[in-house]
This record gives C-alpha cells, structure tokens and sequence, in this order.
C-alpha cells in the first residue's frame, strides 16, 4: 500500500518524537522543520527505511527577520516508489551556520551544496570540497542573502516599496 | 629539445609527472558550450576530472527576487535554451499551482504539443551532436531543417524562435493561428521519415555502435543517488518520468511508453532520447486528435486559449486595451506587477528535454517571487561526469558529454 502524508508523519513523530516540528501540507507536499544537528539522522532513516532515496533539490532561503535561525536550508526528497515527495527545513544562525552534509547519503547533493554555500554561506560540515561553484572564487560576500537592496542604490525613483516590501531593508 | 635550451622553467614535480594535463576548455569545440575540464590523463586513459562550471553563470534566482512573475517568464528561456518552450510553461503552471487556476484542456492540449515539440527539437540536437562527435555530420545537418520548421511553429504562436517566452499564465497570449496549424501539419507529415531516415543512417550503423557501447556507462543505483533524472537516468534502468509520476498539463489523458535502458552508455543514452522522440511524436498525434473532438463537439471551443478564471492574470487584447477602460486598468495593472499573489511555497517540476525541471517557489504575497530556485537537471547530473568518465579513454568523455546533454545555459542558470 502506497505511502501517504499521514504515515510519515506517525511514523516520524514515533522516531523522532519533538525533533520533527513546525509540520504542515501546502499544495499537498508534507514539509516539517527538523532540529539543525539531527538533520542526518532523519535524512538517514528516511533514506533506509521510508524509502526516500531520491534527493531532488537542496537549497537556502534567508528570511531576515527571523532572529537566530536567519538561514533556512531546504531538501526535496522523494520516495519514487510510493511516489511521494517531501520537503524539510532547517534553519541555522547565520552567525554560525553550520549543517552536517548530506555527501555521504546522497552524492548529488556535493553540487547541490557547494552551490548553497556560495549563494549563501551555508556551511556544510563535512563536505568534501565545500569551494564556491558558479560565482567567482574572489568573491567575499554571499549574493542571494536578502542584504541587498533589489533595486540598484543609485535610483532615487525606486525602492523596495515598488516590489510590494514597504520601504528598504537595510 | 630541452626545456632549458629555451630558458623555460618547469617545476620538479611538474618534470617528475607521468600524465599530462589536459584542459579541455573552457571554449573548446568538443564541449558544445563554455565549460571546463581538466584532465588528468595517461596517454589516451581518462585517470581523473575536475570540472569547472560557472562561465555564464548569470545570478537568475537573484534577478527573479526583483522580477514580477511575468517577467520570470524570459529568464527561465535561457536556462535550457534548446528547449525553452517547456522551461516557460512550467513556470506558468507553478504560478497557475500558486493561483489555484484550472486550465482548460484544449489549453493543455496546446500546450502539449509546444511542449512535445520541444522535446523533440532538443533530443534532436542532442542525439545528432552525438553523431557529430563520433564522426557523423550528416545526420546533423539533415535533422537541422525540421528543427527550423518547429522554430518556424513558435514564431508563428510567439514571434520568437530560441528564447520564446511562449504562453502566458492561464494559456497563450493569443490562439494559435491557422498557419501555425498548417506548420504542425506539415511537421506531422513530413517528420516519420526523415526520423526512420535518421535512424537508418545511425541505429544498427556499426562503426556508430562500436563507438558507443560501453561508453561511459553509469548504473541504476549511481544514477539514482546523483539525482540523476530525464534520459540518463531512464537509460541506466529507471523508469522515472515526471510527465507520469506527477502528471501536469494533463498528460494523464495520454497513452505513451517510456523508453528504459540497462547499462545506461551512449548508445543507451542514445536509444533513449531516439524513442522518446517517437513517443513524443505520438503524443502530438493523439493531441491533435483530441483538440479536434473538442471543437467537433463545441465548435466555441475553438477560441479557447487561456482559462477563463486568469482574466487578472492575462493580458486583454490590444484592441481592447485602446478602446476600453477595463482593459486598460488591468493592462497597467499587469504592466506594474500589481496583481494579488497568495503567499504560499511550492514545488513544481515538469519533465524537461533534460529531466525533472522544477520551480520552488516562495511568494510573501508581494509583487516579486521571495525566493525562486530553478532545479536544473543539467547541473545535478553533470556532477556524476567525473565519476562516468575516469577510467575511460579521452575520446569516449567527449561522446559522453554530448550525449549527457549538458546544456551551459540550464548548468549556469
């Protein structure tokens, strides 16, 4: 019998218990937040027992406003027998953004992570060659932190408000 | 001749080294595209690889975070510029997801064919690169002309032919004119035998399948924890399609194989892309079918090509924006990025000509996405090259790379 939503919620607040939190189904994918230095485990007894063992994308977001877990690493897994996706977060400080690497379960996600971490200074503990991948090596800062403002500074006709954001972020 | 006749330094190790050093790049014609790579090699035998990507790399997901979705619609062209047709309307169904709109189906039926033609133009390409590189150029040159008359098909729904920024949320911008379905026509009629031709000059060509059995093979199982998908994963043995696994578009409603491989090589890589483009021709003919039973059965059907439900969403006619208040209100609206996004995060992907294409998608309920990121097939699977090709010879990770389909637009974003 195929796998749904709710099974892997049960089967996962069983496991896991309160390291699994923040659950919720938007346009009908499971998506949960998962205590930052657990990551692997769960990645990890997903990947062995549940059958998710397809690591479709891996990324960041970076929501500023949120104090002390300002960076949001995400992962699409899929289970391509069941046919089910799921999404899971964790949020780092970006003082100290450190996640354990998903290399060692998945080895797509070497690319993947390499490319978080130029774009936003995830840092992947244990990566094998965590070097930025597509923006210049010179480089020092991370470009897709919201810590720029979208329209270009020297514009005084425009601001952030004219993207529906209300005023500049800085 | 002595390195120290002509005052050259090398360095000790560099002297004391059995391989060479190959750079293979950034600009070199065996690459199809800018991108690099150094080569350890020992004689002809590939020993290690070190890609360098990046060269185009054009900061997309940072453009699109100032972009009203609208204007999402051209950079997503440039990510797979082979098969731009599919990269749009995969983003108008994200957005379409986000609105909760329903398309009709004739809606999806066009949009099927756009999306079936592009396959075909970009397995096209694809398998007759391929044959390029082992020393076929005329099967390239042959196919090239039935490429330009699937461009010629865009230019007559959008007016562009590589970036075609075709359709719109909710449908297209306009119907499909009566030329654009005697091009389809004359595609339909003319396309199975220059394919049976194609294949005739390649399929069972021995000096082709000596050169392409066993190079660079990948198995089911690497395959799968590389996130490969699209062709190259299907080659290796998985049967893994989004068009079937996630159906969008309504692609339930059709009846198509998918080709699967076993050792996952060139040659599987190869048969691959060349059945897909049968099945995918398959699927225009039963689409055309089924548009002509819709407008058999309501021949008002015939004007449907967006839903009516993305009025807000959906440029007015021009006409109408000139003469008629209503339509000039949401026109600007539209033109300003003025119109009501639910906040909500997504994740959609469509079966591009190079596998799962996704779009995750957070909106804040602004004007611009909050966050965007492209999965790009071409950039997860390209990871594996190394892995493929060291231990083969040199010639065989050229057929490898342009058989892998690396497209620099969608590996760069």
């Amino acid at each position: 019998m195929a796998l749904t939503n709710e099974q892997i919620q049960q089967k996962l607040t069983d496991k896991f218990g309160d390291v699994i939190t923040e659950w919720n189904e938007s346009y009908g994918m499971l998506a949960f937040r998962v205590a930052t230095e657990q990551n692997l485990k769960v990645l990890q007894y997903l990947f062995d027992t549940e059958g998710f063992q397809f690591l479709t994308d891996l990324t960041a977001v970076h929501y500023p406003d949120r104090k002390g877990e300002e960076l949001c690493v995400v992962y699409h897994l899929h289970n391509l027998l069941d046919n089910i996706r799921l999404r899971m977060k964790v949020y780092v400080p970006i003082e100290k953004p450190d996640v354990y690497t998903a290399t060692k379960v998945f080895s797509g996600a070497n690319w993947m992570e390499r490319e978080t971490y130029d774009n936003f200074g995830v840092n992947f503990v244990g990566h094998p060659n965590l070097t930025r991948i597509l923006n210049v090596e010179e480089m020092d800062y991370f470009p897709l932190r919201k810590e720029y403002q979208m329209e270009d500074p020297t514009r005084t006709d425009k601001d952030d408000e004219m993207f529906g954001r209300g005023g500049s972020i800085m | 001749m002595s390195e120290h006749q002509q005052h050259i330094q090398l360095a000790e190790e560099s002297l004391a080294k059995q391989s060479t050093t190959l750079n293979l790049g950034p600009t070199h014609p065996a690459t199809h595209g800018v991108f690099q790579n150094i080569m350890e090699i020992d004689g002809e035998k590939v020993l290690s690889t070190e890609p360098t990507i990046g060269y185009i790399h054009r900061a997309f997901e940072k453009i699109a975070e100032r972009r009203p979705y609208y204007q999402v619609t051209p950079l997503t062209d440039r990510l797979n510029y082979c098969s731009a047709p599919i990269n749009n309307m995969g983003w108008h169904m994200t957005i379409e997801k986000l609105l909760n709109i329903k398309t009709p189906k004739r809606v999806d039926y066009m949009r099927v064919i756009i999306m079936e033609l592009a396959r075909i133009a970009d397995h096209l390409i694809c398998n007759s690169v391929v044959a390029v590189d082992t020393g076929a150029l005329t099967g390239f040159t042959y196919v090239f002309q039935w490429r330009e008359l699937i461009y010629e098909i865009y230019e007559e729904i959008c007016g562009s032919r590589l970036t075609t920024n075709i359709g719109r949320v909710g449908g297209f911008e306009r119907n499909f004119t009566p030329v654009c379905w005697q091009k389809i026509d004359k595609f339909m009629k003319g396309f199975p035998k220059v394919m049976r031709e194609f294949e005739a000059l390649l399929n069972r060509n021995r000096i082709f399948m000596e050169r392409c059995l066993g190079a660079g093979p990948i198995s089911a199982e690497r395959a799968l924890n590389y996130s490969m998908t699209g062709p190259n994963l299907r080659a290796a043995g998985v049967d893994y399609d989004v068009r079937v696994a996630h159906p969008y578009s309504s692609y339930e409603d059709f009846d198509f194989k998918i080709p699967v491989g076993t050792t996952g090589d060139v040659y599987d890589r190869y048969m691959v892309r060349n059945d897909e483009i049968w099945e995918s021709y398959s699927i225009i003919e039963q689409a055309l079918d089924k548009i002509a039973k819709l407008e058999q059965a309501d021949p008002s059907q015939k004007d449907v090509f967006y839903a009516p439900e993305s009025d807000h969403y959906h440029f007015p006619a021009k006409e109408d924006v000139y003469t008629k208040m209503e339509a000039l209100i949401y026109h600007f609206k539209m033109v300003m990025g003025e119109i009501n996004v639910p906040p909500g995060e997504i994740y959609h992907a469509v079966e591009g000509a190079n596998g799962e294409l996704g779009y995750y998608l957070i909106s804040d309920g602004g004007r611009t996405p909050y966050r965007l990121h492209f999965r790009r097939p071409c950039f997860i699977y390209y990871q594996a090259y190394p892995e493929i090709v060291g231990g083969g010879l040199l010639s065989d990770a050229i057929i490898t790379l342009s058989s892998l389909n690396v497209i620099a637009g969608e590996l760069d974003a």
